[in-house]
């Protein structure tokens, strides 16, 4: 006769704690958690100590005083008699107008040379290459450096622009003149271009805490009306097409809805184009786009997009022959192959290495300094910092600012890559 | 974690860095050198000479400051330190004291708790510009685009100077001098700004110095000094009282050729004090009783300093002006040693 027995239930005892193994992890967790803790407030409370011993103080107040200094490049309205606090959100803008311009650029440049390094003309796949390893191998500070030296010194002085009575009398053309039908001058600082105006504006948005441009809103609202109803017809071809085999002509339906009625309200404003026009030092007139500007964010592009190219590559490289000799199969020319077929499958290996590269463009912009571009850190982190001296306040700002822009890039492209990853029911 | 222990301690050791600056001079005799910020290269106010080694009108009183209290002239180390480094690289402790053109203004004394223990160059902001723009005057520059390095009094300066005149300017931000130059020369903007001596001493690095000109208006005050951090007083009258000491040996004739027959045969209490023959000036610093002699002994006094460094035989060609001793009709003074 056996007897089903309980096993004998252990009281705890505190020496469990280590020589049982349920318990070891966690015990070594809190152990440890604990200790990193102090080791924080240890920090926290080092620094309290010090600022204290310094006679300093950590407060934000300095944000809200007058900054008292200018800034080349302001997107938004901005003078000296700003705050601290608008100097940093005119460095932040200019910080996320290179990201943004930097990202775009990059992506098409990366996925092309990507495509194009797969090549079957060797010419072109070796070109390609050259391009990866060239611009991947030499430190971004340098390629940036490079490009703001070329664009400075290889341009005429706006001063070559000017025509003098002198040189009008004895029939002579000055040194430089501008390009593109006379709209465009480039000279030693910038490139000036002709700037999009209305006559008869309407009066700006203002909501609270911000304020719009209404003209710029109302043409983009009537921008994609247009190309909403654009779908719709198209959607409606396709809807013909396959019920009779037979697709309506829908190119002349198109472009009326798109461009009739854009076109009819920048009439309606009295659009013009503002051209630039040399005056005493500089052209003014127009929009200059600064030679910092430029430099920047092309060499992040032309840097970052070879880094593009080789996820491209991968991604592509990832994908089966199987897809592509499928797709010969039915017919599909090479081009449509990569575009129908290929690419939207090799999205899923390339977007989540591509979040990291769009995000390292956007934190590399802080090379600006270098080519004296007024980004975040040259406002917020320079000239505000020294001016004012609140070291920990504006480098605690900043890290939280690229940290804030970092998670939202990463969070949105984590949304994307959801959209277009294999979906596993 | 291994990480973060090591970054931990890496930004305690900074912050006790800033501990340790409580008593500034036992720390530097301790440590047998002097630890001088200067600046990364200022022809003839700090700049590292062809064999590397620092040398300047600023350099020759960090150099009196370690014949004072170390007995040795040679033992400085330099820090070299941009506009925007300088004065974190004070208050962190990395460096003893901030020599390096930096204007004593009310914010930097006060909020930046920062002591400006003397005035060892009096200078104002000024424009240069290249001779072929064709102008003259500050007031014609509405429109320009115009260099001026950041972090700095002259950023302020020009902004409020442009809007007193109802005038507009592309300022275009550098991080030293090298770099202003360059983009000035390469014609990134019309006009470089910055202090007048700062301009003299970039003119006369330049290939074709002649083709630039200095403009008349002088748009500020820069009264450039040494300075030390706020609380350390023993240290601050340390330098201030060194700096004095080469300005009164310049309007007492004491030179750094005469001194040791000056010590020996003067018979002005005054120089005597100076030169530590009479009285017990030196211990009253913490100092022995020769440190003036030696901290004169050094460079030379001012007036020595000042024509080896930035003076008319150099080819930046400062006039005294301002600087030229009380007597000469300048502000350079020195109270009196007793």
């Amino acid at each position: 006769m056996a007897f089903v027995q309980e096993p004998p239930k252990d009281a705890f005892r505190l020496g469990m704690l280590i020589y049982d193994t349920r318990y070891r992890s966690i015990t070594i967790q809190v152990v440890v958690l604990v200790l990193f803790l102090l080791f924080l407030s240890w920090l926290v409370n080092n620094t309290i100590a010090n600022l204290a011993l310094k006679d300093r103080t950590f407060d934000f107040a300095f944000l809200f005083a007058r900054s008292g200094y200018d800034i080349n490049q302001t997107l938004v309205d901005y003078t000296n008699d700003s705050s601290h606090l608008r100097a940093a959100y005119i460095g932040l803008l200019n910080t996320l107008l290179s990201a943004l311009i930097g990202c775009a650029l990059a992506t098409v440049l990366g996925v092309t040379v990507g495509v194009l390094r797969l090549s079957r003309n060797w010419l072109i796949s070796r070109l390609m290459t050259v391009y990866v390893e060239i611009f991947r191998n030499v430190p971004v500070l340098l390629w940036i450096l490079l490009g703001a030296a070329i664009l400075s010194e290889a341009t005429p002085a706006p001063a070559d622009y000017r025509v003098t009575e002198a040189m009008q009398a004895a029939g002579e053309a000055p040194k430089a003149s501008m390009v593109l039908f006379d709209s465009v001058a480039i000279t030693t600082r910038g490139i000036n271009i002709p700037a999009p105006m209305v006559e008869h504006g309407l009066p700006r948005l203002e909501l609270p805490g911000i304020s719009l441009n209404s003209n710029l809103l109302v043409f983009f609202l009537v921008l994609g009306a247009g190309l909403y109803a654009d779908h719709r017809i198209r959607a409606h071809a396709r809807r013909v097409q396959e019920a009779t085999g037979l697709r309506p002509v829908t190119w002349w339906k198109s472009l009326a809805v798109i461009f009739v009625p854009t076109i009819g309200l920048l009439m309606l404003m009295g659009f013009h184009l503002d051209y630039p026009v040399l005056k005493k030092f500089n052209f003014t007139g127009g929009i200059e786009v600064l030679h910092s500007f430029t430099a920047l964010t092309f060499a992040l592009a032309v840097y970052t997009a070879a880094f593009i190219a080789e996820i491209v590559r991968a991604g592509i490289l990832a994908i089966s022959r199987g897809q592509s000799e499928a797709a010969f199969a039915l017919g599909l020319r090479p081009g449509r192959t990569m575009s129908l077929v290929i690419l939207p499958q090799a999205l899923r290996v390339i977007i989540p290495p591509l979040i990291s590269q769009y995000l390292n463009l956007t934190k590399n912009t802080s090379l600006a300094i270098a080519v004296s571009y007024m980004d975040l850190r040259g406002t917020l982190g320079g000239v505000t910092l020294n001016q004012t001296g609140k070291e920990l306040e504006c480098m605690l700002l900043m890290m939280g600012i690229y940290l804030t822009i970092s998670l939202t890039i990463s969070s949105l492209m984590n949304l994307f890559n959801r959209a277009v990853k294999l979906k596993e029911r | 974690m291994k990480k973060s222990v090591f970054l931990g301690t890496l930004s305690a050791a900074a912050l006790l860095a800033g501990i340790a600056g409580a008593g500034t001079l036992d720390d530097v005799k301790a440590r047998g050198q002097l630890i001088c910020g200067t600046n990364v290269g200022l022809t003839g106010f700090g700049a590292p000479d062809a064999n590397g080694n620092y040398q300047g009108f600023d350099v020759a009183l960090c150099k009196a400051v370690a014949a004072a209290v170390l007995g040795d002239a040679s033992k400085v180390k330099f820090v070299p330190t941009t506009g925007e480094t300088r004065f974190t690289a004070l208050a962190s402790g990395e460096v003893d004291v901030l020599i390096r053109n930096s204007t004593w203004t009310f914010s930097r004394d006060v909020d930046l708790k920062f002591d400006f223990v003397a005035v060892n160059y009096y200078d104002g902001q000024g424009f240069m510009v290249k001779k072929d723009l064709g102008v003259s005057s500050a007031k014609e520059l509405d429109g320009a685009t115009i260099c001026i390095q950041t972090g700095t009094t002259t950023e302020l300066n020009l902004a409020d100077f442009f809007k007193a005149n109802n005038m507009t300017y592309t300022p275009v931000t550098i991080a030293d001098d090298a770099e202003g130059q360059r983009q000035y020369l390469a014609g990134a903007c019309d006009a470089y700004t910055t202090d007048a001596s700062g301009l003299a001493a970039s003119r006369a690095t330049m290939p074709d110095a002649d083709n630039h000109i200095i403009l008349p208006e002088i748009i500020s005050k820069e009264p450039l000094g040494p300075l030390v951090r706020h609380g350390d007083n023993q240290w601050g009258d340390v330098i201030r009282w060194t700096y004095y000491a080469l300005v009164a040996a310049e309007e007492y004739g004491v030179t750094s050729a005469n001194i040791e027959e000056m010590a020996n045969t003067t018979q002005n209490p005054e120089i005597k004090r100076l030169l530590g023959v009479e009285g017990d000036l030196g211990a009253m610093l913490g100092l022995d009783k020769d440190w003036g002699k030696r901290a004169i002994a050094a460079s030379g006094n001012y007036g020595e300093i000042f024509e080896a460094n930035i003076g008319s035989a150099t080819p930046i060609k400062l006039a005294r002006g301002l600087n030229a001793l009380w007597t000469q009709g300048g502000l350079q003074y020195a109270p009196p040693f007793r």
